[in-house]
């Protein structure tokens, strides 16, 4: 499997505080891949970083192949159409109805007739398990549930290639939260998708994440899949997995 | 020392200060005799801990004389968070120079952080106008309907209602000369030229900058901006740059109507106070009123609509994540456009009378 994002050495200064330090991962293509650790070791802060929305102080981010420490703007726009970001709150833009959220990118970036579009939302909404009933409500209509799949359906819009979702089970009562679970399982299998996500549900650690990257002390102190973590010994780790299974 | 009953959190003063009274100096040892307890909270525990702390500092060693395992359960769980724990940091205090220098750096910053909007502002616009295709109508459209022809009502009514103040204040002082008739000059050229472009940005700037501000503030908060901008939208070209054309476009047309409104208030007081009739009135303003001044009103508009809709929008990009710092930005961004607009009217005023405009 290729590698489809490399970080290396990476350094994060937020005000005078260090939140990364030479921190390296690497993420293979088609996998679920975790950042986990105690709050405030910097999981979502990486996260922003890869979709740049945040600058880091050295070392270097690799996507798909792009550095995005020097990228030009023009090949940032391209990146940017081959991801979909899953906000925590969902971040819906609050001005548009759910069936407009998932089609402004499509209207933005494509030249498709309105039909092909219509259609095009049509099966995102009905991918992530909403009804098209509900497409013309506003994000302020709708439970938090379904805020979190309109979010999901936006960023599926693309069809990107890698997904990045920012607690996404956070806020949602555990059976949403199971069936959240399972719509990125049957989502990955269908479209082949590759996926980062920061979570604290260990539930969902368990059913979903091939693999996971323990994040404190600044550093990576564990990375790769959940079958031998309990044998590390760091401290979160011996904590947060302590009588799990 | 014996203890009983309930130990916690609401007794532990009183034991204090039981402790307090008695005379410590000739004595050894000090039982702390616990076995009639029947509830032992965290609070005692520690309380109990720091008590054995003084006595060993004062070398008296002390005792604890219980056998209850829930008591000796909550005395081992303090001690143990007491070795790991390191003492809360106190706020460190400032001198009066550092709170100056923080305080000036701190607007330096906003000065600087604004001058870099200003420029990427006019760097992301300038490669927007050089396509059609780029220019969004409908934001535009939408915008000019949302801040200022909702806004015409009020600015009509405000405007007339200076005209007729203005007016009527002036109308007395001028009746002492019997210079009646100067109303018109006078109303004429301080509401063309200076007071309705300047009275329609105030009431621009608390209606529709505040307005901005919170709209953005708020999609700041919700990171619908964050959203936008990892899908490739640039908020500057959505949010920003319609705002500010749409109000570029519609604070002279704005400005047109507070004149009338204005002038209109005057023709009232001449007529009813003065004696005027509207007809002489109008006659009158037609000679001495150079269409100049009209001109100058109207052409400030652009300018103070770009200082408004800028530090409004500005101000909302500046909204941090939480829900005080709204508050905080639009009461700025009203003050500072307030503030920004008299300055630039200032210097147009000393601009256009030393061209002889």
């Amino acid at each position: 499997m290729s590698t489809i994002i490399k970080v290396n050495n990476l350094k994060t200064v937020l005000d005078d505080r260090v939140i990364h330090d030479g921190l390296n991962l690497t993420i293979k293509q088609g996998e679920i891949y975790g950042l986990l650790g105690p709050s405030g070791c910097g999981k979502t802060t990486l996260l922003r970083e890869m979709v740049m929305l945040q600058d880091f102080h050295s070392g270097s981010i690799e996507i798909l192949g792009q550095n995005i420490g020097n990228i030009k703007h023009k090949q940032a726009q391209k990146l940017r159409r081959e991801w979909g970001v899953l906000f925590q709150a969902g971040a819906l833009f609050s001005s548009l109805n759910i069936k407009e959220n998932i089609s402004l990118p499509l209207i933005e970036y494509t030249d498709l007739s309105k039909k092909m579009i219509d259609e095009i939302v049509e099966f995102k909404i009905n991918l992530v398990g909403l009804k098209s009933e509900d497409a013309l409500l506003y994000p302020s209509q709708i439970s938090g549930g379904m805020k979190k799949k309109s979010a999901l359906a936006r960023a599926l819009a693309m069809d990107p290639k890698l997904l990045f979702l920012d607690e996404p089970t956070s806020g949602l009562d555990p059976i949403s939260a199971r069936e959240f679970d399972s719509l990125i399982l049957k989502l990955r299998k269908l479209l082949g998708l590759s996926i980062v996500m920061v979570s604290h549900d260990l539930q969902s650690i368990h059913d979903t994440l091939d693999s996971v990257a323990i994040i404190d002390e600044k550093k990576i102190v564990y990375e790769g899949d959940l079958s031998d973590i309990k044998n590390s010994d760091s401290k979160f780790i011996q904590t947060f997995f302590k009588g799990a299974n | 020392m014996k203890f009983s009953g309930e130990f916690t959190l609401y007794t532990i003063t009183s034991y204090q200060k039981e402790i307090g009274k008695i005379d410590f100096s000739k004595v050894k040892t000090v039982d702390f005799d616990l076995e009639d307890v029947v509830y032992f909270d965290t609070a005692a525990s520690i309380f109990i801990n720091s008590t054995v702390k003084e006595f060993n500092e004062k070398k008296i060693s002390s005792n604890i004389l219980t056998t209850d395992k829930d008591i000796l359960d909550t005395l081992e769980l303090v001690q143990i968070s007491k070795k790991t724990s390191k003492p809360l940091p106190k706020k460190a205090k400032r001198t009066l120079l550092e709170i100056l220098g923080q305080t000036t750096y701190f607007y330096y910053n906003g000065f600087l952080a604004f001058m870099a909007f200003i420029g990427k502002l006019f760097a992301t616009k300038l490669s927007y106008l050089s396509n059609i295709n780029n220019i969004r109508f409908k934001e535009i459209a939408f915008e000019m309907n949302e801040s200022a022809i909702k806004a015409l009502g009020i600015i009509a009514l405000t405007s007339f209602l200076i005209g007729l103040v203005v007016a009527y204040q002036s109308a007395f002082q001028l009746k002492i000369y019997g210079a009646n008739i100067f109303i018109v000059d006078m109303l004429g050229i301080s509401m063309l030229r200076e007071l309705a472009p300047l009275m329609t940005a105030v009431v621009i700037a608390g209606r529709s900058g505040s307005s901005f501000t919170a709209q953005i503030g708020a999609m700041k908060i919700t990171e619908e901006l964050d959203a936008m901008r990892t899908m490739g939208f640039d908020p500057y070209l959505f949010l920003v740059i319609p705002r500010i054309i749409a109000l570029m476009i519609m604070m002279p047309i704005l400005i047109f109507v507070a004149d009338i409104m204005g002038v209109f208030g005057g023709l009232i007081v001449a007529s009813v106070d003065l004696g005027i009739s509207p007809q002489l009135f109008l006659e009158r303003f037609n000679d001495v009123v150079a269409a100049k001044h009209f001109f100058i009103g109207i052409a400030k508009g652009p300018f103070f609509a770009f200082l408004i809709a800028s530090i409004g929008v500005y101000r909302g990009l500046m909204v941090k994540d939480d829900t005080q710092s709204i508050g905080f930005n639009t009461t700025k961004s009203v003050v500072e456009a307030i503030f920004a607009v008299i300055v630039c009217d200032a210097i147009f005023s000393i601009l256009f009378t030393n061209l002889g405009i």
